[in-house]
């Protein structure tokens, strides 16, 4: 599979090093992660991650496709947080077109958005927690992600894979009673947090294996290119949601956590207040959400209403050149980020005027952060990669795209 | 927000900070600009990239500090074939850059900016990988999304979709 450094050989008598393999199939490496550790007892010396096996030329299939097609790809890049992805990509290709959005498709966007947040953040948690020995906590965080998954069925009837957004806005509007769901959901969700919380943040044993383990500086932070939480948990005060806003997110008010130890722990305190600013945010899109179309005023752009195709000439034509020819971009570039559970989630999209992008680059915050493992592993011990790991929060998918 | 025609004038661009501070170098070149869906490219000759990226990040009214992205397009079959794109963004100033530099097909090979900016690593890497690219300086240029024995760069243009066989 992908090209590792040349594996260190080593000769007896020669030092005292050893090498050990660690992964692709591993348990706690959350996907296919093969790491080359170099320990010395069980001290480890050097760390090189071999990724690239769940590699799927994504980038080069985007650029066969018309710029509609695209959407369901980007949900498989990072599984874990469809509706990022599909917003990280909608908000490019808008830039690209000069697309006015409405105002209501921004909030729901936002709505959807910090619901795959904390879906995201749920796995985290839980899988971060049980590779710890946590069996606990990882049920618990299962049975409310469950609950999220059945509102991302209801909204675009898939429960992971939701390509729930368009280019120009949204595919359809929610059903009727999804906000009184998402209520009920966002009302209780701050206790279940309590119970997380009392599981792990006072748990000697948790607090033994995360405290002071996978120290990462603020300057090999920033040198090493680390984003979101794992950014913050190091003392680093950006996100991209309030200091370079978009989708609306300028008219929400919340608070961004940041910690300065730049450990586990940091990083894991990082994670909660920002499940619990998501829930908060949840609320505001709920109280606030306003009332209009969901989708741009656009027809060369955006599918006509279904009611409209059928009764309407005009619509019909424009339904029917778009799925067969796709729309056309004015040329160009651009670069649009997000914050996406995982940091820095850019589109860099080049456009040649067709209807097909000329290129689809993904920043992706995965492969950007898997680079500060080596670093914050150093020195630690064996079992302390394991938790290293878990709290980066990395998926392969999106590491290898 | 209709689009507005690009701007490609170094004097009505010239006052961008990170425009004005690479003109006033006198090491640096800058070869075009344009501002375009309020982004702003700056190309530069492949000789002078280090120390462009450089005077983007130490000086002290600009602080580019963090180097979000580096990726490649590939304009097969014209020339200059390759152009590299270096997004760079200022965490104090809230405020995002890219640079740009052109390579020709046949000679594809540029400075790697592993000496500022140690994480280019793997965004280097998975150029050399896809496009063939070489970083020099680069302390570990292997591929990193192929297999070892992989024949080609996929993300070229005359690389097929579906691969060569």
């Amino acid at each position: 599979m992908a090209h590792m450094n040349p594996t260190p050989v080593l000769e007896a008598g020669q030092d005292k090093t050893m090498v050990l393999n660690m992964g692709p199939q591993h348990p706690s490496t959350h996907g296919v992660l093969r790491l080359l550790l170099e320990i010395d007892g069980e001290t480890i010396v050097r760390i090189m991650p071999d990724i690239g096996y769940l590699h799927t030329g994504i980038e080069k299939t985007c650029e066969a496709k018309f710029y509609q097609q695209v959407v369901p790809m980007t949900d498989r890049i990072d599984y874990l947080c469809p509706m990022t992805n599909n917003l990280a990509y909608c908000l490019a290709v808008e830039k690209l077109l000069g697309l006015e959005i409405p105002e209501r498709a921004q909030w729901l966007r936002v709505l959807c958005n910090e619901l795959t947040r904390i879906n995201s953040h749920l796995v985290w948690l839980g899988t971060g927690a049980m590779d710890l020995g946590a069996m606990t906590v990882f049920l618990y965080c299962f049975r409310e992600r469950e609950e999220l998954l059945k509102l991302f069925e209801a909204v675009s009837g898939q429960r992971m894979m939701t390509s729930y957004f368009r280019v120009g806005g949204i595919a359809m509007e929610p059903p009727l009673d999804w906000f009184a769901r998402v209520k009920k959901f966002a009302d209780t969700f701050p206790s279940k947090m309590d119970e997380y919380e009392g599981l792990l943040t006072q748990n000697p044993i948790f607090l033994m294996r995360t405290k002071g383990v996978a120290l990462l500086s603020k300057e090999d932070a920033l040198a090493l290119g680390a984003s979101g939480p794992t950014m913050r948990g190091s003392g680093i005060d950006f996100d991209i949601r309030r200091d370079m806003p978009y989708s609306g997110y300028d008219k929400f008010k919340f608070q961004v956590p940041v910690k300065t130890d730049g450990d586990v722990f940091a990083r894991y305190q990082c994670r909660i207040a920002e499940l619990r600013e998501s829930c908060n945010i949840v609320q505001q899109a709920l109280a606030g959400m306003p009332e209009g179309s969901i989708k741009a005023d656009a027809p060369k752009v955006v599918l006509p209403d279904r009611e409209k195709m059928k009764t309407e000439m005009e619509a019909l034509i424009y339904h029917f050149k778009i799925v067969t020819e796709g729309f056309t971009v004015p040329p160009g570039e651009v670069y649009s980020a997000i914050e996406s559970p995982r940091g820095e989630m850019g589109y860099y999209i080049v456009s040649d005027g067709t209807a097909k992008p000329y290129r689809v680059h993904m920043r992706s915050p995965s492969f950007a952060n898997l680079q500060v493992l080596p670093s914050m592993c150093k020195g630690q011990l064996l079992a302390d990669v394991v938790a290293a790991i878990g709290s980066i929060d990395i998926v392969l998918g999106d590491v290898d795209r | 927000m209709p689009l507005e025609p690009a701007i490609t004038d170094v004097e009505q661009l010239k006052d961008r900070p990170a425009l004005g501070r690479l003109l006033a170098s006198a090491v640096i070149a800058v070869e075009a600009v344009k501002f375009d869906r309020n982004e702003l490219s700056i190309w530069v000759p492949r000789e002078h990239i280090i120390a462009a990226i450089r005077t983007l990040k130490e000086d002290p009214e600009l602080q580019f500090t963090f180097l979000s992205d580096v990726t490649c397009v590939d304009w097969y079959p014209s020339e200059p074939r390759f152009e590299l794109s270096y997004h760079l963004l200022s965490i104090s100033r809230k405020e995002r850059v890219r640079l740009k530099v052109k390579l020709l097909g046949d000679d594809a090979q540029v400075d790697s900016v592993f000496s500022i900016f140690p994480s280019c690593d793997y965004f280097e890497r998975e150029v050399f990988d896809l496009f063939g690219v070489r970083f020099h300086g680069h302390p570990n240029l292997v591929r990193i999304m192929m297999p070892e024995d992989w024949k080609g760069h996929p993300l070229r243009k005359d690389y097929p979709v579906e691969g060569y066989r």
